[in-house]
């Protein structure tokens, strides 16, 4: 009973944030070198990661494809599955992990850190809102910078399962045969649904670690725990949300 | 209220002092009773040190002030304003100097003063510019503006915190143990600027502290708060020779090594 209570708390506290950011829509503008700051520390400084990452899924799933095809003789079929996998599902889902687990969790222990330090009370003390200086452009960076990284993100994964099918022994497929399969199947509307999921992730990750980080209390044990449950909530969230987005968007 | 004008040294602009007047208040957390029923007024441009033990309350009856805690019961007015309402904090500038300084640390000591001028958008870059080097010079801190906040001692980090509240033009500046964790000579250092900048700016000051060489000399008036209570409200003067035997044991406390505290407190 507790654990819920705890939870809805926090979700009320995550939607009075929102609210409050909202207020201060208009102030943006005026934000844009603390916005591009957050679109670098979001996408540039996360970037490589990703595309680590989405190269060796691709990767792997080109591998393992080609491993269970090649028994019915479907090998011809990778391309569609990698594609259609990586912009449906493994691009936006992979982002948004890695975006939790780098960004997320340095946004927690920043604005935790300052809670704890008193340098939020010194902002409300000199009427600037928290929710204006430091919610708003990290929430406005997130929505522009979270389809960057999927699209490099989901055209690294391809070429990552391009790469394995053209050079492993047992698969041996064309490049050209492998792109032109998964052209074949592929709409704009997948990628489009990728972007959308990746849009709704990146916002919630930074919704909860904001809302975590600025209701922190205590010393730097209950920091470390903040970004813990900041991170733990978002993984959570991205994996609840990927089910009901995917549903509505079917 | 009487609220006479003057002009202020850093931005030459002129603007009232205002009173605080404090109704009744009392604040729970949980169990735990912090504040019960405290009255007092504090008159504009006057220095009013509150004193008592740790844990008595002081802080806490700062940040009702601040409107960074609601009251359980009573209420706050500045300048006839409930501390706690929304617009409070638009319409008076109150600047508070927090006991760990709450200096932000990402940011430069320049970043740190011109932060206020620069987001409600107080002039240009260069106007800024001036009042916070102007600022950092009255607080013979201009070696310090592209310094770090870690890189500096206790004593400027309390300079700069000063500092950053002084650019703010306030009309109330709270402070939190301000000579707390200095040297004797840093701690009446802070005294005597918070003592000139009521001179030269006449803003009001509500200082909480356990410094008495503090209270003696530069209060108006003391208040002791005891438990939550304010158990005395006077001028300094008069803590001379207090008659209540808390307040003399609390501003004379006498080292006895037959029968030291701790053991009465454990009892």
């Amino acid at each position: 009973m507790n654990q819920l209570t705890s939870i809805l708390e926090g979700f009320g506290r995550a939607m009075l944030l929102l609210i409050e950011s909202g207020r201060h829509l208009g102030t943006l503008p005026r934000q844009r070198a603390r916005f591009i700051e957050q679109c670098y520390l979001i996408g540039y400084t996360t970037l490589p990661i990703v595309a680590i990452l989405c190269f060796f899924m691709g990767s792997v799933l080109a591998l393992q494809s080609g491993y269970s095809m090649e028994n019915f003789g479907a090998k011809q079929f990778i391309g569609s599955l990698v594609g259609l996998s990586f912009a449906r599902e493994l691009g936006p889902v992979i982002v948004a992990i890695l975006v939790a687990g780098r960004v997320g969790s340095a946004i927690t222990a920043e604005l935790a850190s300052m809670k704890v330090y008193q340098e939020i009370d010194a902002l409300v003390t000199m009427n600037i809102p928290p929710a204006r200086m430091l919610v708003l452009p990290r929430l406005a960076a997130v929505l522009v910078m979270m389809p960057v990284l999927t699209i490099i993100g989901i055209l690294i994964g391809w070429f990552g399962g391009a790469v394995v099918c053209t050079y492993v022994d047992f698969i041996s497929i064309e490049p050209e045969a492998y792109f032109a399969a998964l052209r074949s199947f592929m709409q704009f509307k997948d990628v489009g649904t990728g972007i959308l999921k990746a849009e709704i992730f990146g916002f919630v990750i930074v919704l909860i670690c904001c809302s975590i980080g600025l209701n922190t209390r205590g010393g730097p044990r209950e920091i470390g725990a903040s970004v813990t449950k900041a991170v733990v909530a978002s993984l959570i969230s991205i994996l609840v949300l990927d089910y009901f987005v995917t549903k509505a968007l079917l | 209220m009487t609220c006479p004008l003057h002009r202020n040294p850093i931005t030459a602009v002129e603007g009232p002092a205002v009173g605080v007047s404090i109704e009744h208040l009392s604040k729970n957390f949980g169990r735990l009773q912090a504040l019960r029923d405290v009255s007092f007024a504090v008159e504009p441009g006057e220095i009013f040190v509150l004193m008592g033990p740790s844990g008595s309350g002081k802080s806490v009856l700062l940040k009702h002030i601040v409107g960074l805690e609601a009251p359980s019961d009573g209420r706050v007015l500045i300048e006839g304003r409930d501390a706690t309402a929304e617009g409070t904090l638009e319409n008076v500038r109150i600047a508070m100097v927090f006991q760990a300084g709450a200096l932000f640390n990402s940011l430069s000591v320049y970043d740190n003063l011109a932060l206020y001028p620069r987001e409600h958008r107080l002039g240009t870059e260069a106007g800024i510019r001036e009042k916070v080097m102007r600022a950092l010079q009255i607080l013979s801190l201009e070696n310090t503006a592209h310094k770090f906040p870690s890189e500096l001692s206790g004593g400027m980090k309390k300079r700069v915190a000063i500092a950053r509240a002084l650019v703010m033009e306030p009309q109330l500046m709270l402070y939190d143990e301000p000579t707390s964790e200095l040297d004797p000579i840093m701690g009446a250092t802070i005294s005597e600027i918070i003592a000139t900048l009521r001179d030269e700016y006449h803003v009001t000051s509500v200082v909480v502290s356990h410094d008495r060489e503090l209270a003696l000399g530069i209060a108006d008036r003391v208040g002791i708060l005891m438990d939550g209570s304010l158990v005395f409200l006077g001028a300094p003067a008069e803590l001379h020779a207090p008659e209540d035997p808390r307040i003399a044991n609390f501003f004379h406390p006498k080292i006895d090594l037959k029968n030291p505290r701790f053991k009465s407190l454990e009892a």
